[in-house]
C-alpha cells in the first residue's frame, strides 16, 4: 500500500530542504520527489532493516557492544569524540553529556570545515542573514570559493538566483549572479560575471576588494590574476546594489590563510555595510554540523575543539581539534559519531586511527565503520529517527521519521554507552 | 512536607512586611500551617533571616539564536569563568554570557527562580526551547518579537485589525511564546535596506506604516487578547541623546497597558550643547503619571557586557562607535539583530551618565509596583550583579561613595546627588518579585500565599558580601545575595550559596483563541515570502512538553 | 591539487564507502587538457601523483575549466593521501592548495 510523507526534511546538505515529498511502499521509500540527486541518494532504497553492532567485524548483541564501548571510554587516558554534523541535536547534546564524563576532547566536522569560519568571527564579526532575506531581497549574490551546483543543488533554486519574493519581483532576471574560484566550476559556469582567481590569493584579493570600497587607489595592474578594472567594477556592483551577499566556502576555509581569508571576506562585508546593505553566508555543508555549532556553543561555549580533561570546557582549536590530536597520537580512543574521518582525513591521522580503538555509530558502514572496533548501526535522522536539525543560517527544523524505525537512534547508544560509562 | 521556620517573611502581595512567620510547602506548592509540623517534615530554621518569594527577571537574554551568536562570538568571555562538572550537575563557562546550565545554577545561587527570556523571533524559537530544556532549575517564558513581523504589517497596514489580531493569536499559540515583544518597531524593517526611524510617525518603507500605528496596534490586540502580560516594547533610538523625547511621547500615547523595557537605555536627554545628559527625572515623572505604563530599568553595572538585541540598526551603531567585533543577524520576514562586545567604564563620562540615568529611573518612580529591577542581561551588565544593585538603591551611604568614584560633569543636570530615598527591604522584594509577577500576570509566583508555587528564597544578612564579585570590582558591595537557602517548586535546590541539585523548570506559554481560517489565510502568503513550509513552522508538541499554558482574559 | 566534492562522490557515498564504484568515483584527478596533453596520456590512464605527504595513483580525466597548474582529485581517501596535516594552530589541514608532482609514466 502506498503512503506520501509531505514536508520531509533532507539531512544531506545545509540547506536542509523541508519540503521533500516520499512515496512509501510498506516501509520503503520508492519514490522522491523535489529532492536533489544528493537528496534522493539519501531516500532512495533506504534500508531501515534492524542489524546488528559488530565487536571487532564480528555480529554482537547490543548489551556486549555497549559494554565494550564503554569499557574501552572509560579506560582510555584520552579519548576523542568526534563528527556529531549528521545526526540530531538530541544527540548531539548527549555526546557532549559523555565527553564531560568522560573528560575527553569532543569536536565536530566543523575543524575541517568551517570551523576557520568561527574563527574568523571571533575576531572581526559576521554580518549574515536568514535564506528568507535573499529569496526577498538579495539582487547581488557572489559566489567565493563554493560550488553550490554540486554541493548545495537546490540553493540556486530554492533559496537563492531563482525565487522571486517580496521585494525581487522576477527571480534570476533580477539578480546578478558573480562567482570568484580557481577554477570554471558547474557554478561559474552559469555565473554573470566568473573571477578566476590565481590559487592562494584569495586573501591579497579580499584586502583590495576593501581597500577599493574604502576609496583608496591601488598601486597595481592586477591582483590574485584579476585586473583592477574588474576588480573595480565589483566594486561599483557592490556598493551599488540594493541587497548583496557572498556565500563562500572550502575555497577559503581550506586554503593558505584559512581563516585570515574568511576574516577578510567578513571586514569586507562590514564595510560594505557603510554603503549599503550587505551580508555573509557560510555554505554549511553537512546537514546538522551548524545544529553542532549551536549544541557545543550552548553548552560549552565554543563551537568546536572542546576538551574536559579538567572538568569543564576548554577551547583549543589547533590542540584539541581532531585532525591535530590524531596526527600528534595523543588520544587512544577515538568515537566517531555521525562522520567518516577514515574516508576524509589526512593519511597521517588515518594511520593513528587504526592504531587505536575506535567506536563508530552510523547508519550505514562507512569506512571508519568498517574498521571500528565496536560498530553501531543506527538510525538515520530525519529518515527513520526524529529529532532537531539547524540550517546552515541557524535555522531549527523538526526532523520527521517518514520510515517506521527498527533501529535505535543515535540517541539511544550515546545514553546506554553513558550510562555504561558512569558504571564502569 | 517543608516549613521554613521563624523567618522574616517579606511577601508584599500579600502585605506582609518583615513579620515573623512559617512557610508550609507541600507538593510544589504554599499551604496552611499545620497545628504540628509532621514526622518526616523537612524544617529549615530561619531564625534571623530574610524569607522572601524566589527572584523573577522579567527581561534577560538568555537562550535561543542571538544568545548562543554571542556565546560563539565571545569565546574571550568564558576563559576565566567556569564551573566544573560535579555529581549530575553539569559544567559551564561563561561571564557575561554563560552556557546554559550555568546560568540556571548562577540565577539560583542568587536566590532567583523565574526568568524570562526577552526576545526570540517565532522562525526560532525551536532553538529557545531546546536551550531552555538545557537550563535546570528555573521556570521561563518567552517573548516573540513580532513589532517587524512583515505578515503582521502588511494587516495592520490595510487596516485588517481582526485578521491583525488572529495573527498575532495564532504566532503565540504556535511558536508557545508568552508574550509580545516589539523592538524598535518598523526600526529593524527599516535596517533591512540599511534604514532606521527617529520619530514615531516615520515611515516604514514600503508598507505603509507608522512604527507608532505598529505599536499602537498591538497594544490595542494584546488587550483583546487579554494577554496576561502587556506589550514590552524595546522603543526607538535607543541609546542616542533626545531618546527621552521620544519615550515621552510613546508613554503620553499609550493607549492601554505597556511594559517599557531597559528604559534607562531610552531616557536620555540633550543639554543646550546637544550632548547627553540623564533624563531620569523627566521620564520618572512622566511614568509617575501614567500608571498603565510599566517599566524595568536596565540598570548599567560598570565592567564587561555583551550588547544584543533585535535592534540590528542600533548595533551597528554602537559597532561603528567602538570598532567592536559585529555580528548582525537579519531573519527573515520577522525581525533582525544583531550582538557586539561592551565595556562600561567608569571613567567614562557617557557610561557614567548611562549609570545615573538608571538610579534616578530607581529612586523617583514613585509606585514601586511600577518598576522592576534589571540589566537587560546581558546588555548594561551581567545578572549576577543584581545584589550590587539592590544594595545601591538600599544603602544611600554606599551609593554616595560610589557617585563620588564618578566624572562630576556626568552629573550635569541630574539631581542624583540630591537624592537620599533609601529602598526597604518590602520595596526591594517588590521590584525583584512582586511586581515582576504581577506585571508579567503570573499569578502563582513572586508571593508566598496558600497555593503559590514553592519557590522561596532565604538569606542570612550578614551572608550578603559572602561571594567574592566575580568582576573583581573593587567598590562592589552587595545586599540580598548567597542565599543559605532556596527552594523550587518545593525542591531544596541552593544551600548556602551553591547549588546543591536540580529541580525540573517549565516553561509558560499563552494560547489565546483565534479564528481558524488566519492559518489559511496566510499559508499562501507564508510560502510565497518564507523560505520554509508552512507547516513545518510551528514548534511541534515535542518541545512543548515541559510547558504550562497560562490562560488569556 | 585541490580537493571537494562531485555529484558523483557524493552518489557514490550512498551506495557505501566500500563499493567499486565509490573507489572509483574518489579515485580520479582532473586535470586541464593543456597539462593531460603534456603528460602524454590520454583519459582513463594511470596518473602518479606525490606530494610532500604521500603518494597516490589515480586515473586521469579532463576538465577544461581548469588553470593549466591545478589538478583536482574528489574528497575521499585517495585526495587525502596527498593533504598535509599541519593545520596551522586551526584544525584545519590542507585540503586545497598542495603542491603536488606529477607524472604519466613513472
Amino acid at each position: 500500500m502506498l503512503t506520501k510523507a509531505k514536508d520531509v526534511v533532507c539531512t544531506f546538505c545545509g540547506c536542509l530542504c523541508d519540503d521533500i515529498i516520499l512515496t512509501l511502499d510498506e516501509n520503503r521509500i520508492v519514490k522522491v520527489e523535489r529532492a536533489c540527486a544528493n537528496g534522493m541518494g539519501l531516500f532512495k532504497n533506504y534500508n531501515p532493516d534492524l542489524l546488528s553492532p559488530k565487536i571487532r567485524g564480528k555480529g554482537a548483541s547490543w548489551e556486549k557492544a555497549i559494554k565494550e564501548a564503554s569499557e574501552i571510554l572509560s579506560s582510555a587516558k584520552y579519548p576523542l569524540i568526534y563528527g556529531l554534523s549528521s545526526t540530531s541535536s538530541e544527540a548531539q547534546r548527549v555526546s557532549v553529556k559523555l565527553a564531560e564524563a568522560l573528560g575527553a576532547s569532543i569536536d565536530s566536522t566543523s575543524s575541517v570545515c568551517h570551523g576557520p569560519t568561527g574563527l574568523a568571527m571571533q575576531f572581526v564579526g559576521e554580518p549574515t542573514c536568514t535564506l528568507g532575506e535573499i529569496k526577498n531581497r538579495a539582487d547581488l549574490l557572489i559566489f567565493w570559493g563554493c560550488n553550490p551546483i554540486v554541493s548545495h543543488s537546490r540553493h540556486f533554486a530554492r533559496y537563492s538566483v531563482m525565487p522571486s519574493g517580496r521585494f525581487v519581483q522576477d527571480g534570476r532576471e533580477s539578480r546578478k549572479v558573480v562567482v570568484v574560484d580557481v577554477r570554471l566550476t558547474q557554478t561559474a559556469r552559469v555565473a554573470d560575471v566568473f573571477l578566476q582567481v590565481k590559487p592562494g590569493s584569495d586573501f591579497e584579493l579580499l584586502v583590495a576588494l576593501k581597500a577599493l570600497v574604502k576609496g583608496k587607489s591601488l598601486d597595481a595592474v592586477e591582483v590574485g590574476g584579476i585586473s583592477i578594472k574588474v576588480l573595480e567594477e565589483l566594486v561599483s556592483d557592490m556598493k551599488s546594489c540594493r541587497y548583496g551577499v557572498i556565500f563562500f566556502g572550502m575555497g577559503l576555509t581550506m586554503t593558505k590563510g584559512r581563516d585570515l581569508n574568511v576574516r577578510e571576506l567578513f571586514s569586507l562585508v562590514k564595510e560594505l555595510n557603510d554603503h549599503t546593505k550587505f551580508s555573509a553566508l557560510p555554505m554549511r555543508g553537512h546537514g546538522n554540523v551548524t545544529g553542532a555549532d549551536q549544541v557545543m556553543s550552548w553548552l560549552c561555549g565554543y563551537p568546536f575543539a572542546v576538551n574536559f580533561s579538567r572538568g569543564y570546557p576548554r577551547y583549543g582549536p589547533g590542540e584539541f581539534s581532531a585532525v591535530d590530536l590524531l596526527c600528534n597520537k595523543e588520544i587512544d580512543a577515538l568515537f566517531v559519531l555521525a562522520s567518516d574521518p577514515v574516508a576524509h582525513f589526512p593519511s597521517k591521522a588515518v594511520d593513528h586511527i587504526m592504531e587505536i580503538p575506535t567506536i563508530v555509530i552510523d547508519p550505514a558502514e562507512s569506512l571508519s565503520a568498517k574498521k571500528a572496533t565496536v560498530y553501531f548501526p543506527t538510525a538515520m535522522y530525519g529518515v527513520d529517527c526524529e529529532g532537531t536539525a539547524y540550517r546552515m543560517d541557524g535555522v531549527p527544523l523538526r526532523l520527521k521519521a517518514p520510515v517506521k524505525g527498527n533501529r535505535p537512534s543515535d540517541e539511544e547508544v550515546l545514553e546506554a554507552i553513558f550510562e555504561g560509562v558512569r558504571r564502569c | 512536607m517543608l516549613v521554613i521556620k521563624d523567618g522574616q517573611v517579606y511577601d508584599p502581595i500579600n502585605g506582609i512586611n518583615g513579620e515573623t512567620k512559617d512557610i508550609w510547602i507541600e507538593g510544589g506548592k504554599i499551604v496552611e500551617s499545620l497545628d504540628h509540623i509532621p514526622q518526616g517534615a523537612t524544617v529549615i530554621d530561619a531564625l534571623g533571616m530574610i524569607v522572601m518569594p524566589g527572584g523573577i527577571d522579567i527581561h534577560a537574554h538568555i537562550a535561543g539564536s542571538k544568545v548562543n551568536t554571542g556565546r560563539k562570538l565571545c569565546p574571550e568571555d568564558h576563559y576565566e569563568h567556569f564551573r566544573m562538572a560535579k555529581g549530575d550537575l553539569r559544567s559551564g563557562v561563561g561571564f557575561t554570557v554563560p552556557t546554559t546550565f550555568m546560568t540556571g545554577y548562577k540565577y539560583a545561587e542568587m536566590g532567583y527562580t523565574t526568568v524570562v527570556e526577552a526576545a526570540s523571533a517565532p522562525i526560532v524559537t525551536r532553538h529557545t526551547y531546546e536551550e531552555l530544556d538545557d537550563m535546570p532549575i528555573l521556570d521561563k517564558a518567552i517573548l516573540v518579537t513580532l513589532g517587524n513581523n512583515e505578515l503582521l504589517m502588511d494587516r495592520i497596514a490595510m487596516g485588517q485589525m481582526d485578521e491583525a489580531r488572529d495573527l498575532v493569536a495564532w504566532m503565540l499559540k504556535s511558536v508557545g511564546g508568552y508574550g509580545v515583544k516589539v523592538v524598535n518597531p518598523g526600526g529593524v524593517e527599516n535596517w533591512k535596506w540599511g534604514g532606521n526611524v527617529a520619530s514615531w510617525d516615520d515611515e516604514v518603507k514600503y508598507f505603509n506604516l507608522s512604527p507608532r500605528k505598529i505599536i499602537k496596534a498591538l497594544i490595542k490586540i494584546a488587550d483583546e487578547l487579554g494577554l496576561p502580560h502587556p506589550v514590552h516594547l524595546h522603543g526607538i533610538n535607543l541609546g542616542l541623546p533626545g531618546s527621552d523625547i521620544t519615550t515621552a511621547e510613546i508613554i503620553k500615547d499609550a493607549c492601554g497597558r505597556l511594559h517599557l523595557c531597559h528604559l534607562q537605555f531610552l531616557s536620555y536627554g540633550k543639554d543646550k550643547k546637544g550632548r547627553m545628559c540623564s533624563g531620569g527625572s523627566y521620564i520618572a515623572n512622566l511614568i509617575n503619571e501614567h500608571p498603565n505604563v510599566t517599566l524595568d530599568v536596565g540598570q548599567i553595572v560598570f565592567g564587561n557586557a555583551t550588547t544584543m538585541t533585535s535592534d540590528g540598526p542600533l548595533e551597528y551603531r554602537i559597532q561603528k562607535m567602538t570598532g567592536h567585533k559585529w555580528c548582525n543577524e537579519d531573519v527573515e520576514c520577522e525581525t533582525g539583530g544583531g550582538i557586539v562586545p561592551l565595556k562600561y567604564k567608569i571613567t567614562s563620562l557617557s557610561s557614567a551618565i548611562q549609570w545615573i540615568t538608571g538610579m534616578e529611573l530607581f529612586l523617583l518612580v514613585k509606585d514601586p509596583w511600577s518598576i522592576a529591577l534589571t540589566t537587560d542581561h546581558p546588555n548594561a551588565g551581567p545578572f549576577f550583579c543584581y545584589p550590587q544593585i539592590i544594595r545601591l538603591l538600599m544603602d544611600r551611604d554606599y551609593r554616595n561613595y560610589f557617585i563620588s568614584l564618578l566624572p562630576p560633569r556626568a552629573f550635569r543636570g541630574s539631581v542624583l546627588k540630591d537624592l537620599g530615598r533609601e529602598y526597604s527591604l518590602y520595596e526591594i522584594a517588590i521590584i525583584t518579585r512582586a511586581a515582576q509577577a504581577k506585571i508579567l500576570g503570573l499569578t502563582n509566583k513572586g508571593h508566598l500565599g496558600i497555593g503559590a508555587d514553592a519557590d522561596v528564597s532565604v538569606y542570612a544578612p550578614e551572608n550578603f558580601g559572602k561571594r567574592q564579585c566575580i568582576c573583581r570590582f573593587k567598590h562592589c558591595r552587595r545586599a540580598l545575595d548567597f542565599p543559605s537557602w532556596v527552594i523550587k517548586g518545593g525542591e531544596v535546590v541552593v544551600k548556602d550559596g551553591v547549588v546543591l541539585n536540580e529541580a525540573p523548570g517549565i516553561v509558560f506559554r499563552v494560547a489565546p483563541s483565534h479564528g481558524e481560517s488566519i492559518r489559511d489565510k496566510i499559508r499562501e502568503e507564508f510560502e510565497k515570502y518564507y523560505t520554509i513550509s508552512f507547516d513545518n513552522y510551528p514548534v511541534q508538541e515535542d518541545y512543548l512538553k515541559n510547558t504550562k499554558e497560562v490562560i488569556c482574559g | 591539487m585541490i580537493s571537494g566534492r562531485t555529484l558523483e562522490q557524493a552518489k557514490e557515498m550512498h551506495s557505501g564507502k566500500n563499493s567499486k564504484s565509490y573507489r572509483e568515483a574518489v579515485g580520479k584527478v582532473y586535470v586541464s587538457p593543456l597539462l593531460l596533453n603534456e603528460l602524454g596520456l590520454a583519459e582513463g590512464e594511470k596518473i602518479v601523483l606525490k606530494s610532500s605527504f604521500g603518494r597516490a595513483e589515480a586515473r586521469a580525466y579532463v576538465d577544461p575549466g581548469l588553470p593549466h597548474f591545478v589538478v583536482f582529485i574528489p574528497m575521499g581517501p585517495v585526495a587525502n593521501l596527498l593533504v598535509g596535516y599541519e593545520t596551522e594552530g586551526t584544525g584545519m589541514p590542507s585540503f586545497k592548495g598542495v603542491q603536488v608532482e606529477v607524472c604519466g609514466a613513472c
